[in-house]
């Protein structure tokens, strides 16, 4: 539904925010920079949805810095699965996001600074951004050498890439956002962007490993907050506005209605998993049994995040057919999530004949299956 | 250096894109502007919209698949006017856009659809009208100019024309008189097939049908119960653990159930052998975002109240954050249900198999009561509804077991005595 609300209305709103008084003058003719005061990945992905719905950019194009704590963002034709480590993330209480711009997987923390440009558009352009960036960097440490590439990345030196980029064009407006690494958690994100999972295979948009550097490591000076403003100084200076950086609450209703429950449908299952082309998964896993190693096979087809096909293959000394079939038919229709396996065997447990032996191979079989999730 | 920090895509080829999303299906009726799907195209993802009204006769795509620039994307057929009345009939209007490639079957005119629909609606002939856009194409100013003229009014523009019309003059504007519309709700029923985790639900509660249930229901005074929580809520805190009332439940039912062990027994599926189960390893309901889950709190027979507390913390945050492991939802032998934690005062608890007995523990409230002496005081009240497998357990059991535990819930003092 596109409501009508103008830029105007936003400052307007704007207005109404505890800003410095000082630095507040009626100047700000044709150009907003926005920076979020929430580093919940979720909640600042949803101020890009609401500008993109809602904000005419007519004449007012708009910047938007962003920084989220510990997150992995896929892009909107990725697969989980196949990008990164989802049972580590899960212990470590990282978060998966999906956005609705193309591209790679990325990791997000505090280290690392986020860039939406939001332009109409005819005035959609990827290269004016990076250079812009550019600038704004050189402008801090003159040495520095950075450079955009032809596919809009940002390379140190000429080798370690600094910054990614993606892209989302609607009917009116569009926007660019791009990342830039300052001190991000090295060791941390090689670790979550590694996926264990084996044998998938999928249409969905491949990751393009890259060599990759922080700028802080290059030169101390270069923290976070002296590039965000650098990059906000260089902003307002090529759109001739008033150097302000705007600081909003994602969660305020008020400023940007509809804005919460957006973020709430980023969280869904069906968002996040269920938005994965489909894939098919062709491995194997082993059991101890006495004192040999039995291979289950496993095939499964998923489609919306859901089980479509299962065929699990138990040697038949080890576990029944009757009852490797009754797990292979439960599991259709079901997600492909190790929470929902969890209290599907459960239930299937329950209403099995109990027989200890039985039940642990259940067991076994069940975390075995979790694992693959 | 670190490897795999930022990842871009394989795709490097601009032309070929792929469709990531679909927002209409075959037979759909669309606007103009709508959107009809998303594709990707090299990092940027793109909307494409409709640039008609009309219904979608063909897609030449589905999801995931392969597009390609300059290739038909989507047959729209415009609607037909009503009238026999001749309309002006051009070559087609197709489109060459950068992203999409339209088609429109059907008639053929001057005027894109809403503008047409505009004129039907107001009984004007385009004929008539003077098209003043590029080829003479008849523009919506146009008809409404050869209507301000035909009228000396500026109609009310439809929502959807507000967007490309000029501001109203205001001296010529009349308000037309609302017509009022009969309400009509476009609700539709939605039939889905039942899958996964709620189809084995359905096997569950089948099972569980098989077992002839009956109920038992008391009143808990837990005035003393809740004084003595409130004592022991800091201490607990101290020691790092949430003391909630359940811990104080799950040990008198474990009490109760060293005098009772038949409530705490397994009967194989056609009830010929009946086991004792030696641990009471008893469940707790939990209700989650996938559904209800039953995790278990083991050997309560040797756990002090402050040990169950501390596990059903363990269990709770396990349970929210989605991750309990398969121990903590297997091997149960007996089950709480704190449904009173959303609301209720009485239930009929559905036995889990292969369990015999379940108790559904209503919410506590305040209620006048009469005590020894004859006065009424405030007591805090609790509900408890008991389901037991019939074919095994009787009725006195039930009830006797039901008394121990009130007893103990009631005398907190008295659990003392048989504490192991």
């Amino acid at each position: 539904m596109l409501i009508p609300f103008s830029t105007k209305n936003c400052f307007q709103l704007l207005y109404n925010l505890k800003v410095p008084a000082a630095g507040f003058k009626n100047t700000v003719k044709s150009g907003l920079i926005l920076q979020s005061i929430s580093n919940d990945v979720y909640q600042n992905l949803a101020v890009e949805d609401w500008i993109h719905d809602h904000m005419n950019l007519e004449g007012k194009p708009v910047l938007f810095l962003w920084r989220n704590s510990p997150s992995v963002v896929i892009g909107r034709h990725q697969n989980p699965w196949r990008e990164c480590n989802l049972n580590l993330m899960r212990e470590e209480g990282i978060k998966l996001a999906r956005r609705r711009s193309g591209g790679g997987t990325v990791y997000h923390d505090m280290g690392n600074i986020n860039l939406t440009f939001f332009t109409t558009k005819k005035k959609y352009d990827r290269m004016e951004n990076l250079k812009l960036v550019v600038r704004a960097l050189n402008a801090v440490q003159p040495q520095l050498d950075v450079q955009a590439t032809k596919r809009f990345d940002l390379l140190l030196d000429g080798q370690f890439k600094i910054s990614g980029t993606a892209s989302k064009i609607g009917r009116t407006t569009a926007y660019h956002h791009c990342t830039l690494l300052c001190s991000t958690d090295g060791t941390f994100l090689s670790s979550m962007l590694k996926s264990p999972y084996q044998g998938i295979r999928s249409n969905a948009t491949a990751s393009i490993p890259a060599l990759v550097k922080n700028l802080l490591e290059k030169d101390p000076t270069l923290t976070c907050e002296v590039l965000m403003n650098a990059i906000a100084a260089e902003y307002a200076a090529y759109h001739q506005i008033d150097n302000h950086i705007n600081l909003i609450n994602p969660t305020d209703e008020t400023l940007f209605p509809g804005i919460n429950s957006k973020a709430k449908e980023l969280q869904t299952w069906e968002w996040l998993y269920g938005k994965t082309p489909k894939f098919s998964i062709d491995t194997s896993f082993n059991v101890l049994y006495g004192q040999s190693h039995l291979e289950i096979r496993v095939f499964i087809d998923i489609k919306n995040g859901r089980i479509e096909i299962c065929n699990i293959k138990a040697p038949d000394h080890w576990l029944p057919l009757e009852i490797c079939d009754k797990l292979n038919s439960s599991f259709i229709g079901s997600k492909f999530c190790p929470i929902e396996t969890t209290m599907l065997i459960n239930i299937l447990r329950r209403t099995s004949p109990e027989d200890d032996e039985l039940h642990s191979k259940w067991n076994i079989l069940c975390e075995k299956i979790k694992g693959i999730m | 250096p670190f490897r795999n920090l930022i990842q871009a895509p394989e795709h490097s080829f601009p032309v070929v894109l792929i469709i990531i999303a679909l927002y209409v299906k075959e037979g759909d009726t669309v606007s103009q502007f709508d959107s009809i799907c998303e594709v990707q195209s090299d990092k940027a993802s793109v909307t494409i919209t409709s640039r008609y009204d009309g219904v979608i006769k063909k897609l030449y795509y589905n999801l995931d698949d392969i597009a390609y620039v300059g290739k038909p994307l989507v047959d729209i057929e415009t609607e037909a006017l009503k009238d026999s009345e001749e309309d002006v009939v051009e070559t087609p209007a197709v489109s060459h856009d950068e992203h999409t490639h339209q088609e429109i079957k059907g008639q053929k005119t001057l005027a894109t659809p809403a503008v047409r629909r505009l004129a039907m609606e107001n009984n004007i002939k385009l004929s008539e009208v003077v098209g003043s856009g590029k080829d003479g194409r008849i523009l919506k100013e146009d008809i409404l100019n050869y209507l301000e003229k035909q009228t000396g009014a500026i109609l009310p523009p439809s929502p959807k024309a507000e967007i490309m019309l000029p501001p109203p003059k205001p001296q010529d504007r009349t308000i037309p008189i609302p017509i009022s519309k009969p309400l009509v709700f476009t609700g539709q029923d939605r039939t889905e097939p039942i899958k996964g985790f709620h189809k084995a639900m359905v096997k569950t509660m089948s099972a569980t049908l098989k077992i002839p249930h009956f109920g038992y229901c008391d009143e808990v005074d837990l005035t003393e119960l809740v004084k003595l929580r409130e004592e022991l809520k800091p201490i607990a805190f101290a020691r790092g653990v949430k003391l909630s009332f359940m811990p104080f439940f799950l040990k008198a039912a474990s009490l109760g159930l060293l005098q009772f062990p038949i409530l705490n027994a397994s009967v194989d599926e056609n009830c010929q052998n009946i086991t004792y189960k030696a641990s009471h390893n008893i469940g707790i309901a939990m209700d989650t975002e996938q559904g209800l889950i039953v995790p278990n709190v083991k050997n309560v027979q040797i756990c002090s109240v402050f040990e169950i507390a501390a596990e059903l913390n363990r269990l709770q945050k396990l349970g929210s954050a989605g991750q309990l492991g398969t121990t903590d939802l297997t091997g149960g032998t007996f089950t709480l249900s704190n449904i009173g934690s959303i609301g209720g005062t009485y239930a009929k608890p559905m036995i889990v198999p292969p369990e015999v007995a379940i108790g559904a523990l209503g919410s506590i409230k305040a209620l006048p009561r009469f005590n020894e002496k004859g006065e009424v005081y405030k007591a805090q009240i609790m509900n408890v509804s008991w389901s037991a497998d019939h074919r095994i357990i009787d009725g006195a059991t039930m009830s006797r077991f039901s008394n121990l535990w009130k007893s103990y819930l009631e005398n907190p003092a008295f659990m003392l005595l048989d504490l192991k």
